[in-house]
């Protein structure tokens, strides 16, 4: 275990509760700090994630996606939820010139929606808690993190983001409430990440992590901005509400002005 | 936890040399072959220069001296990057925050949206200091690498 980084001692003592489950792919933790919350809500969670991960994964013989890439089923046979995440899909494709393509996204052309299925999960589930009257939570989805509220009164939540060079050691720290933090790169799974107009597998970044209110968007923009390499950094600054930190392929830090007033 | 807000400025400065390279540490790099990160050295910035004393410090470890608390803005430096020039916040001792005052500017993006094109600072400071945090974000990991992760230490430590 790593010694030099560590959760906050100081705060110990607040009440809390980790739930970890592996899911699409990866590992989801909830960490939840409001006690009158009943577990039966973060059980509901993860039944509704394990669903969703049936549902959309383009890895599953059976699943909805699987069968709607082959052309054996139609939009309308499937949960409408496909639809939701399909209609996203779209929305991204128009807002990136067609760098995000959820059908043209892979190198064998399946149909792979998971661009954006992971985020808009992670911010369905913090709906699910908050009805449950939830919060002060944080939701890490395989690297993607959603903060809401305080890990305890007054103390915003500390972020880490990992050193795409050195899995023990950070690149930065940040204070966040309220926000999502996704981050992109290909030191984890290989070079997975491609820019959809050209088939192009981004070099000149080794990470982009964007900051905003949405884990949806957070998440996709992650996606997109990577994939565009160092243009990537000025795209997502441009957007309203996100802000962008990217380590580059020769060791540099290049973030947003919006970016520099999160960092702890 | 340090705020900025709560650090007072202190106007006889104690200066103190802070050391940092523009790249991340030697042993993170062994992926990108580029001429760029073997040519990289440490390039010392020296803070106010009609202060008392100076203290060289290769680099800051928790066990190593003590700085005085206040901000220090070191001098403009030109690098092959642009002009550089950083502000220091030390609290109770220790490097709290590195802040880019001047920093090379990115003429690619729009006027309106200002970008700093930064050494990894923070990454040299965060290694230096325990850097506590709740939550890890980082590319997505599989499954079996989770078990290996920093974030499956946290996880532990926090249930």
């Amino acid at each position: 275990m790593p010694d030099r980084i560590a959760p906050p001692a100081a705060r110990t003592a607040a009440p809390r509760r980790i739930r970890v489950e592996r899911l699409m792919g990866t590992v989801f933790s909830i960490d939840l700090r409001d006690s009158a919350v009943d577990d039966e809500f973060v059980d509901q969670a993860f039944r509704w994630l394990h669903e969703v991960d049936a549902r959309f994964s383009p890895f599953k013989e059976a699943s909805e996606i699987t069968r709607l890439g082959r052309g054996t089923v139609t939009v309308e046979d499937c949960h409408p939820d496909v639809a939701s995440v399909l209609a996203l899909c779209e929305d991204l494709r128009g807002q990136t010139g067609g760098v995000f393509n959820a059908w043209r996204s892979r190198r064998d052309g399946r149909l792979d929606p998971s661009g954006v299925v992971k985020g808009w999960a992670v911010d369905r589930v913090a709906r699910i808690l908050e009805r449950a009257g939830a919060r002060n939570f944080c939701i890490n989805a395989g690297g993607d993190v959603l903060a809401r509220g305080e890990p305890f009164p007054g103390a915003p939540w500390r972020i880490g983001i990992r050193n795409p060079d050195d899995a023990e050691t950070l690149a930065a720290v940040i204070q966040v409430t309220n926000l999502a933090v996704a981050t992109s790169g290909s030191y984890e799974r290989g070079a997975h990440i491609v820019d959809a107009r050209t088939g192009r597998v981004p070099d000149d970044l080794r990470s982009l992590t964007v900051v905003g209110p949405s884990m949806t968007r957070a998440d996709a923009y992650a996606t997109v901005g990577f994939a565009m390499g160092l243009q990537g950094i000025s795209w997502v600054a441009s957007l309203p509400g996100y802000t962008t930190f990217a380590v580059t392929s020769d060791g540099r830090a290049r973030y947003s002005d919006a970016f520099a007033t999160l960092l702890a | 936890m340090p705020t900025r807000a709560a650090v007072a400025l202190v106007a006889t400065a104690v200066a103190v040399v802070l050391l940092f390279s523009f790249k991340t540490p030697a042993q993170a790099r062994p992926r990108t072959p580029s001429a760029d990160v073997a040519q990289a050295t440490p390039t010392p910035i020296a803070l106010p220069s009609d202060s008392p004393a100076t203290t060289a410090t290769p680099t800051p470890t928790p066990s190593g001296p003590t700085y005085k608390d206040g901000q220090f803005t070191g001098q403009d430096v030109l690098t092959r990057f642009g002009d550089v020039q950083v502000k220091v916040t030390i609290t109770g001792g220790r490097i709290a925050n590195v802040q880019g005052v001047q920093l090379p500017y990115d003429r690619q993006r729009s006027a309106e949206i200002s970008q700093y094109a930064a050494p990894l600072l923070h990454d040299e400071v965060l290694q230096a200091q325990t850097a506590q945090v709740d939550s890890l974000s980082g590319a997505t990991y599989t499954s079996d690498a989770y078990a290996q992760s920093v974030q499956a230490a946290l996880d532990q430590a926090h249930a």
